[in-house]
């Protein structure tokens, strides 16, 4: 785990709010609110879109009307209207850029409080980054280094016209149109997000990055993620996100796509940090994200979640472990406060033989708010020797909040090998006590003990990141012991 | 060095401590016996500054300033410890993790600037080597699984590496076999010089057989009721509390 940097914490601690609250002012380019056949053509045309591409949308917008809002999650909220949010918005800027010189200074200053100095990126750091803000990839870096392997990184857009065989194959093959409600939106309406292709046996040589950024008022973000890994080939990709501190809720619905070919592998790491809501349970961001991936023979997927933001979280990344020998993983810390709600966990479905899954999911609540975990382990009839390892553990900081653990598992194979751990516990007076007369305040002593419990999950994530996720659970969790 | 005039403590309204008074100087090692529920942990608690305790009167005084408006961090950062009779499990933490954490929050208090890493790493090792700890002990748990010896002899290493004024042994002895008595009594009387002070709280007078006191007090129902040297330990032992009543 990196250093500690102790002042710069102090800093974050003293402003007590969240710090990603600001808006830009970047004039926009921005639909007027609503959503039928023809915003969803217009978002088309405003990609200039290949013919197939709208049909394809189109065909989710008609699969999307006659779904209805799912309700099974553990989790109330007042319903989005869908017809008064903009479904499109984008920055405005010239229409091709060249260079970071080109970008709208504006722009740059919003990365630069974001903590992404792309400048200095390019020098320093190892991660090549895409960056979405609203509907509309702004930047991406690192491209030529990329190119050099084959390694094909940048807005999903551009793909589109790039690369449409890759697209047209893959879009929808593993969130297909008709898989929920959210998804079908996101189908109807994705604006970008980004793409990435490694090529056969090619170790993709830097993390891969994309920064999510929602900033114009009454818009909602759908991006669109699609990595696919050919055979033998290995990724290591992040996500960040963030967005305004709005009264209002924002809402955003993803899908996430991975590919992983014969002994592919991927590693794909979130920091969620979306505007949670105020105090008071008022604004936030709605996350409704479906993710998943397909493993073939002797692929590997890992998904590592820190979730600390948005009002409410439903979103359950999973692995489909198709390929014999596959191996599926998933490591979420997930933290709720004030009024937050999640209900998150993954889906192992064991397709194939000898398939492996793991599951290591930490939820920590404080405040009023609630936190559920809810898993599948599936075991298909054919895949024999099948291993799966659930661990769900649940810490409480108060007595006002609730977690709540819906483990499902279903074996058709007498051959499975199925164990689920649960633990349930809270930070202690006693904990506190014995912190405070170390030296330890109760902040820093709730950061350790916290860092401590999410330590199995947080060791997963790149360095980078580890310290960001580390950082950021203490601020999620300020203030939560009186 | 520690002045403790006329203290009275309640818990929910219960008075436990009715009115002790002790000093304890530099250089000194004191130590309080007396039977369950005479209010010795109550004591120690309320020296490092619990906060479920209320105290009612009377004041604790660390060279000469008063603690009671100091949070329990702010008195540990003034050098009082506080050796737990029964430690906190802190799971995911290492016992390394945890002391670097302390001794840098103590550090940042005084306004000092971390420890360097190697120097930290160094004194790890000393202190480790002064309590015949283990090296792959450091990296375990905070007293996750512990065994009870192993429990105390973490208490007293991190005393060890935090140096503290003012050391509160609470019941240290029990759950130890009396070779890590050995041990421990070992590295106490090798941290203690002419300007710290140790108070041990004890049942029996075993432990001062190794931690040898320069004044023995015998709390009775929340009050100090007699005091003198070592030799009363043994009396202690011999005639037991009754004829103190």
């Amino acid at each position: 785990m990196g250093k500690f940097t102790e002042d710069d914490l102090k800093k974050e601690l003293e402003t007590k709010e969240y710090e990603y609250g600001f808006y830009t002012d970047i004039e926009s380019d921005k639909f007027p609110i609503g959503l039928n056949e023809d915003v969803v053509i217009a978002i088309s045309k405003k990609k200039n879109e290949p013919a197939w591409m709208t049909e394809w949308r189109l065909d989710a917008f008609r699969i999307w009307k006659e779904m209805t809002e799912p309700e099974w999650a553990n989790v109330r909220y007042e319903k989005p209207s869908f017809q008064d949010i903009s479904y499109y918005s984008a920055p405005i800027q010239k229409p091709k850029l060249n260079s970071l010189d080109e970008v709208d200074p504006e722009l740059l200053k919003t990365f630069e409080k974001l903590g992404i100095s792309i400048g200095e990126q390019k020098r320093l750091s190892n991660v090549a980054m895409d960056i979405v803000i609203d509907s509309v990839s702004v930047a991406t870096t690192f491209k030529k280094t990329l190119n050099e392997r084959g390694i094909i990184f940048c807005p999903i857009s551009e793909a589109i016209q790039e690369h449409p065989e890759l697209v047209k194959k893959y879009l929808g093959s593993i969130v297909p149109k008709t898989d929920n409600f959210y998804a079908a939106l996101n189908s109807a309406v994705f604006s970008d997000g980004s793409f990435c292709y490694i090529p056969k046996g090619v170790t993709c040589p830097m993390e891969l990055s994309t920064y999510f950024r929602i900033n114009e008022g009454g818009t909602g973000q759908f991006e669109r993620t699609l990595l696919i890994a050919d055979e033998g080939s290995y990724v290591s990709y992040l996500e960040g996100c963030t967005a305004p501190a709005r009264d209002e809720n924002q809402l955003h619905a993803a899908v996430v796509e991975l590919i992983a070919l014969d002994d592919a592998e991927i590693k794909y790491s979130t920091v969620q940090n979306w505007f949670p809501g105020d105090k008071e349970g008022k604004g936030g961001v709605y996350n409704f994200v479906t993710k998943r991936g397909l493993c073939e023979k002797n692929a590997k997927i890992s998904w590592t979640q820190v979730e600390t933001g948005s009002a409410i979280t439903w979103k359950y990344p999973s692995c489909i472990l198709k390929g014999d020998n596959s191996v599926g993983e998933f490591y979420s810390i997930a933290v709720t406060n004030n009024f937050q709600q999640a209900d998150t966990g993954t889906k192992m479905i064991h397709l194939g033989n000898n398939t492996k899954s793991t599951i290591i999911s930490k939820g920590i609540s404080a405040g009023h708010s609630h936190n559920s975990y809810r898993g599948l382990v599936q075991i298909s009839p054919r895949a024999n020797n099948a291993r799966n390892f659930s661990q769900c553990d649940s810490l409480l900081m108060g007595d006002k909040c609730g977690a709540h653990t819906f483990p499902y598992i279903e074996v058709k194979n007498k051959s499975a090998q199925i164990e689920h751990e649960a633990t349930t516990s809270k930070i202690g007076e006693d904990q506190l006590f014995y912190c405070n007369q170390r030296g330890i305040n109760t902040e820093k002593a709730i950061a350790l003990i916290v860092n401590g419990f999410g330590k199995e999950v947080l060791n997963k994530l790149p360095m980078e990141f580890a310290v960001e996720a580390q950082k950021l659970l203490e601020i999620s969790l300020e203030g939560s012991v009186g | 060095m520690l002045k403790i005039n006329n203290l009275h403590a309640n818990i929910n309204g219960k008075e436990i401590l009715r009115g002790i008074n002790l000093e304890i100087k530099a250089g000194e090692v004191h130590a309080i016996m007396g039977p369950n529920g005479s209010g010795k942990s109550t004591l120690a608690s309320v020296i490092a500054g619990k906060e479920e305790f209320e105290v009612s009167e009377g004041t604790v005084e660390l060279n000469g300033e008063d603690l009671s408006d100091f949070a329990p961090e702010v008195r540990a950062h003034k050098g009082v410890f506080l050796s737990f009779q029964y430690p906190i499990e802190i799971p995911g933490v290492t016992v390394t993790n945890f002391i670097k954490t302390a001794i840098n929050e103590t550090r940042k208090a005084k306004g000092m600037g971390e420890l360097p890493a190697k120097e930290m790493l160094q004194m790890i090792r000393e202190k480790a080597d002064l309590l015949e700890i283990d090296r792959k002990f450091l990296s375990r748990s905070l007293n996750e699984g512990f065994s009870g010896g192993e429990k105390k002899r973490n208490e007293i290493f991190q005393m060890a590496m935090l140096e503290p004024q003012l050391a509160i042994l609470d019941e240290t002895d029990s759950g130890l076999d009396i070779d890590a008595l050995k041990v421990v009594a070992n590295g106490v009387n090798k941290l203690k010089s002419e300007k710290n002070a140790v108070l041990l709280i004890t049942h029996y007078q075993r432990l001062l057989d190794y931690i040898v006191p320069d004044f023995v007090h015998v709390l009775y129902n929340g009050k100090i009721v007699k005091s003198g040297g070592k030799e009363l330990a043994y009396e202690l032992e011999e005639k037991g509390y009754d004829w103190l009543k």
